[in-house]
């Protein structure tokens, strides 16, 4: 063994102390951005899984005082707003992705660009007040809609540029080979185009989610909050974040172990559903793709 | 079965620099027809003007006739899409697309076309990979494995199958065997002989044996104009113009 060369033979020792240092420095960087994470999560364990309970995910708020009741409602309705959420952010973001992508190689297809980096930079609460005007005033009351056209509004900039930048990876030698087939040029988009970016797109989609899933202020005079089970997306609907925000700053005990068990909750079900979107997307998915 | 292409006065732009000078041409039908010459000399966009592929990039411009049989392929009624529908081509790189499996890249041009009937698919599938000569290779995997995961060489026989199956006239290769090795590159030769009985092709090459082994007639595209075109034995042993026999000799290029 010791006499038989090895690649590094030939290799000056500066060379190889140069590869283990830039070595440990990728793995720190992965453990730095990894530890908040766990951190975040080890301590939402700990803090919140004793108040989970079969009542705190099948039952409404309790009034103070009253021991039990749980956060049934604000988990529905986070699901409620999501969905009006995705259902408002995923074509409109999918669609400017393709158009951007597709046809905005010109000035306009900048300005659209740029417009997108800025929407993806604007306050959240600036983003609600925005809601709040188009359907609240509207409607003349607070309401899942509301809520859900907020985060809706958040969701497209992320799932544009994600679209566009996954679209722009499939190499222009796939869309030639659809296009001489015969394929018309909508149909090569969104057979062939779409369907070879998908894996990323879906990232890019699963991003914005988790993002909006979270958010608190937009929420605040859109969705309002509600302490019953609803899901008319007319009406004020609870929403988790909302729920642990008014349960964080009230001055009861109960009430904080509640938001602490609300906010695992929270990150649970979103793991959970980015999981879940993966699956179903890798299922779909051949083999021997990259 | 094949028919011929008739080419007339056809120039082509890349925005302002004219990549094609007034070519004229007549490819026999059921032959293979070698479009030979140095690099930057006009072969690729001369056959992607014949399917009107030279137009789906940005700022180009053809002007001239070119005629398919009796299609006229830059006629007023004449949609590129059906154009293309009767013109195969198969790429430099093999392409196949990456999201689909085997069968799927071979039914892709039916099935985008709106073709839905599952057992005529599944029969042109075989066919075509029969013709391409890669079914033995891929009939146990074909909903299995997506069209990147073959070899390279298996790839470009992928390619030409889904060219096939959507019946063309014409198959326009351009430089179907220059990111292939010899062994890849004999069964794409192999296959020509067997497909050039029932289609027209044209194939664009920089290997001049290959043209020499494959063609029975040859063109010679300089600096974007067509030097000469003849039988592929005349151009390879005693062509007319100094510049041919400058090329083919090694001399430049």
């Amino acid at each position: 063994m010791r006499n038989r060369p090895t690649r590094t033979d030939g290799i000056s020792w500066l060379r190889r102390l140069k590869d283990h240092l830039a070595t440990a420095a990728a793995v720190a960087a992965v453990l730095l951005v990894l530890l908040p994470l766990a951190a975040i999560f080890i301590y939402l364990v700990q803090r919140g899984i004793g108040s989970i309970n079969w009542a705190f995910l099948t039952r409404t708020p309790t009034p103070v005082g009253v021991p039990g009741g749980g956060m049934a409602n604000a988990i529905l309705g986070t699901g409620v707003i999501l969905a009006i959420a995705s259902a408002i952010g995923v074509p409109l973001g999918i669609g400017a992705g393709v158009f951007l992508s597709e046809y905005g190689r010109n000035p306009f297809g900048d300005a659209i660009r740029f417009t997108a980096d800025v929407l993806n930079g604007v306050p959240s609460i600036v983003i609600g007040i925005v809601a709040y005007s188009l359907v609240v005033l509207r409607q003349k009351h607070f309401s899942a809609l509301a809520g859900g056209v907020a985060l809706g509004i958040m969701m497209i900039p992320t799932i544009t540029r994600a679209t566009e930048e996954m679209l722009l990876l499939v190499p222009v030698s796939v869309r030639e080979a659809a296009l001489g087939l015969g394929v018309s040029r909508w149909r090569t988009t969104v057979s062939i185009t779409l369907r070879t970016a998908a894996a990323g797109i879906v990232t890019g989609i699963m991003l914005a989610f988790a993002r909006v899933a979270g958010e608190t202020a937009p929420l605040l005079f859109t969705a309002f909050g509600s302490q019953f089970w609803s899901a008319n997306i007319n009406q004020p609907i609870a929403a988790l974040p909302l729920q642990i925000f008014v349960y964080a700053i009230s001055p009861y005990d109960e009430w904080h172990r509640q938001a602490w068990a609300g906010a695992l909750v929270l990150i649970l079900l979103i793991v959970g559903t980015i999981a879940v979107v993966r699956l179903i997307a890798s299922r779909g998915m051949m083999k021997g793709t990259a | 079965m094949g028919v011929g292409i008739e080419v007339e006065s056809l120039n082509a732009w890349f925005g302002a620099a004219q990549a094609l000078h007034d070519i004229a041409m007549r490819i026999a039908p059921n032959h293979a027809t070698a479009i030979i010459g140095p690099s930057g000399c006009g072969k690729s966009t001369f056959v992607r003007c014949i399917n009107r592929m030279h137009e789906t990039l940005p700022e180009t411009r053809v002007s001239g006739k070119v005629r398919i049989g009796d299609m006229d392929v830059y006629g007023n009624g004449t949609p590129a899409v059906q154009v293309r529908r009767h013109v195969g081509m198969v790429f430099q790189k093999p392409n196949p697309f990456p999201a689909m499996s085997i069968y799927d890249n071979v039914a892709a041009g039916l099935k985008l076309n709106g073709f839905r009937d599952k057992g005529k698919l599944d029969e042109v599938v075989e066919r075509s990979l029969r013709m391409a000569a890669l079914w033995d290779e891929v009939k146990d995997s074909l909903n299995k494995k997506s069209g990147a995961s073959l070899s390279g060489g298996q790839q470009q026989r992928l390619c030409i199958a889904r060219a096939l199956a959507v019946e063309p006239n014409v198959l326009l290769m351009d430089e179907p065997a220059s990111a292939l090795d010899p062994i890849s590159t004999g069964k794409i030769e192999d296959l020509i002989f067997q497909l050039k009985q029932n289609y027209t092709i044209v194939i664009v090459t920089h290997n001049m044996q290959q043209a020499a082994r494959v063609a029975e007639f040859t063109g010679f595209f300089l600096l974007g104009n067509l030097i000469e075109f003849d039988k592929t034995e005349k151009i390879f042993t005693n062509p007319s113009d100094k510049r041919t026999e400058d090329y083919i000799t090694g001399r430049f290029g």
